[in-house]
């Protein structure tokens, strides 16, 4: 035992690594520390909230009180918000067509121009992206104005009766959306246009020689070279678009009627402006399950599309 | 099949660059025909235009006897193999192959037929149902060629085709196109880089350089009788070794005199074709299989006394570099049981009966 007792000794003064060297030699507690600072953001920034959101959307109006789902069965009872429901998914789902469709176009255009010229147009199609969407949105709205449109002034001169385009409300739907894709349709362009230079110029001239016409060398190789860039950029839009905010505020701010409030914009009414704050986070919980589903298929689709690629 | 025809083909880009000056050539029916030449020489170009990838500035090109100038690929009712293969990632392998009759809406049933026959002929049965990704660059070499022998069209075009295969495969693919012409028996232009490839492939090679054909001909005619310098040097490897001399009228017949002195006599069947260039600096063009190990016999032999710089054992023969006066990077094959090492004075021999004798000016072949 006194041996035993004294090699023990001399290992601990030969330097033997305590527990805590221990710790900090293992792989896994390095892992764990170098990703701490990202848990950290995390947490604070993504996880809090939802947690605090779901919890306040349980509370009575004064926050005084838990309710439990109260909140939302009231919402799912009222017919403003089904409407509201119908208004963010006909202007997403359509938002998100179109803008993928326009810059599908625009970057087969750009593709085409070669790179010396591509360069400048590049740049003047980003503008509407860069800009910040509630100034975008406020020239937008001048132009919508039922007194001094300018569109009107143009369709005037083609003898097109006038629009009131903010006064009715499937016009204002279709300002909201037309506003939207013009400010996002230059991202799906340049994420369709960076696609569009990865597929190799090859399978296009392998295609050629295979007998494949201008439509069948884009059905056939530029689409499934492009689908996953096309799923996720759709899906990311999707998700941006969904919880659009800004346009419908500075537009129409709901109106007329609140027939063109989205899930955001309602939240926002209800919640701040109402002062009902968790009526509101009940809202814009909504989002979610629907979000969630839409990226589960999207995503699904993705990861099976390269592991058949493999 | 068909022949195809070359007619004053000019590829001219922007800013006046030719990347291709003229050329004319006509590739007969099931004729292999391989274009050869160094980076930039155009031959790529030609075959592009050959498949109507690229637009010709002028000239004409005929396939089959229809001139196809203005014909888009699609109906030039031809197939090409490209370096990278160019597969499509997201079809499988039948699919691939399937992809062309497809579009041209041939039966379910031929499509079949054609791409099991390729698959059988080229080895590929197994690998029908995997996608491009999970084969070997050889495999995968393999389908770009099923692709294009289930179309059964009237020329193959090969670009570069073995250049991406490791040294091995590369040479066991060239046996493997080799015998699909012998099947098939389609007209081919193949383009390569490689020398070699060329003189194994070719029915006959077309050497190219600057934009412009040097030569046209069976690679052994190429061999034993080039035309021009580039072609003297580009056809064989090693390359040939070019020493300047001066060709002088001797007692019987001419004389080669090196820089160093050293006299080597012509054989006296050449002395009516090159007796006008008596007295005259010339090229001498000896290939390395020609500049061995001294040896008797009958023939013209001259002895050269060198002094090795390196020595590269070959197994079956040893290369040994040296140079002679001015004449640097000469090489010369001998014996591999001989005892030669570096800084050794060694006599070689050279046979002049293979010697060629080029004019250092015009670069042409005498």
């Amino acid at each position: 035992m006194a041996a035993d007792g004294s090699l023990a000794g001399a290992a601990l003064r030969r330097g033997a690594p305590n527990s805590l060297q221990r710790f900090a030699r293992r792989r896994s507690s390095i892992a764990v520390l170098m990703t701490t600072p990202l848990l950290v953001i995390i947490i604070g920034l993504v996880a809090y909230p939802a947690v605090y959101a779901i919890y306040l959307s349980m509370l009575n109006r004064r926050m005084t009180e838990f309710v439990g789902t109260l909140n939302y069965e009231i919402l799912l009872e009222s017919e403003t918000f089904w409407m509201v429901a119908f208004q963010s998914c006909f202007f997403a789902i359509t938002a998100v067509l179109l803008k993928a469709m326009i810059g599908f176009w625009l970057a087969h255009m750009l593709h085409d121009i070669p790179d010396k010229g591509q360069r400048k147009w590049r740049g003047m199609l980003l503008v509407p992206w860069v800009i910040p969407p509630a100034l975008s949105t406020l020239g937008w709205w001048w132009m919508f104005d039922p007194s001094y449109s300018s569109i009107n002034w143009l369709l005037a001169v083609i003898s097109v009766p006038e629009v009131p385009w903010l006064g009715h409300h499937w016009w204002a739907r279709i300002a909201i959306i037309m506003v939207n894709v013009w400010i996002g349709a230059p991202f799906f362009m340049i994420m369709y246009l960076a696609a569009l230079k990865s597929v190799p110029e090859q399978l296009y001239e392998a295609a050629a020689i295979d007998g494949a016409t201008g439509f069948q060398r884009l059905r056939y190789v530029t689409l499934p070279m492009m689908a996953n860039i096309i799923s996720i950029t759709v899906l990311f839009s999707l998700i941006v678009t969904f919880a659009n905010y800004d346009i419908v505020r500075v537009l129409t701010n709901g109106g007329p009627r609140d027939l063109t409030h989205v899930f955001a914009s309602y939240a926002f009414q209800v919640g701040i402006l109402s002062g009902n704050i968790p009526r509101g986070a009940a809202v814009s919980l909504f989002m979610f399950p629907i979000l969630a589903i839409c990226a589960f298929f999207v995503l699904r689709s993705v990861v099976r599309r390269n592991k058949e690629q493999m | 099949m068909a022949e195809v025809s070359l007619r004053k083909i000019v590829k001219a880009y922007e800013g006046d660059v030719q990347a291709v000056k003229g050329i004319d050539l006509e590739i007969a029916d099931h004729e292999f025909c391989v274009l050869v030449g160094p980076s930039g020489c155009g031959k790529s170009t030609t075959l592009r235009m050959i498949a109507g990838l690229e637009e010709i500035t002028s000239g004409e090109i005929a396939i089959g006897g229809t001139v196809v100038n203005d014909i888009p690929p699609r109906d030039r009712d031809i197939a090409m193999v490209f370096q990278n293969y160019a597969l499509y990632p997201h079809m499988s392998v039948y699919d691939n192959m399937a992809f062309g009759l497809l579009l041209r809406k041939f039966p379910k049933a031929e499509i079949d037929r054609r791409v099991k026959e390729a698959a059988r002929i080229l080895d590929i049965t197994v690998l029908l149902d995997r996608k491009p990704k999970a084969l070997s660059g050889g495999q995968r070499q393999r389908v770009a060629m099923g692709r294009a022998i289930v179309r059964d069209p009237k020329v193959f075009l090969f670009d570069e085709p073995l250049s991406n295969l490791d040294a091995k495969l590369r040479v066991q693919m060239r046996t493997e196109i080799k015998k699909v012409h012998q099947t098939v028996r389609t007209t081919t232009v193949y383009v390569t880089h490689d020398q070699v490839e060329a003189m194994t492939l070719a029915d006959r090679v077309v050497v190219m350089n600057h934009g412009i054909i040097e030569q046209v001909g069976p690679p052994q005619e190429l061999y034993h009788r080039p035309a021009t310098r580039f072609v003297a040097g580009f056809i064989g490897s090693p390359a040939m070794n070019f020493i300047p001399a001066r060709l002088e009228n001797g007692a019987a017949a001419l004389n080669l005199v090196l820089a160093d002195g050293s006299v080597l006599p012509v054989p006296e069947d050449r002395t009516a074709r090159y007796k006008s260039h008596a007295g005259r600096a010339v090229l001498l063009g000896l290939r390395p299989e020609h500049l061995t190990e001294p040896r008797e016999g009958r023939g013209t032999y001259a002895d050269i006394a060198i002094q090795p710089e390196v020595i590269e054992p070959m197994g079956m023969e040893t290369l040994v570099h040296f140079h002679l006066g001015e004449a640097r990077d000469l090489c010369a094959r001998i014996d591999p049981t001989l005892d030669a090492h570096p800084n050794t004075p060694l006599r070689l021999t050279a046979d002049m009966a293979h010697m060629h004798l080029l004019d250092p000016e015009s670069g042409r072949v005498v």
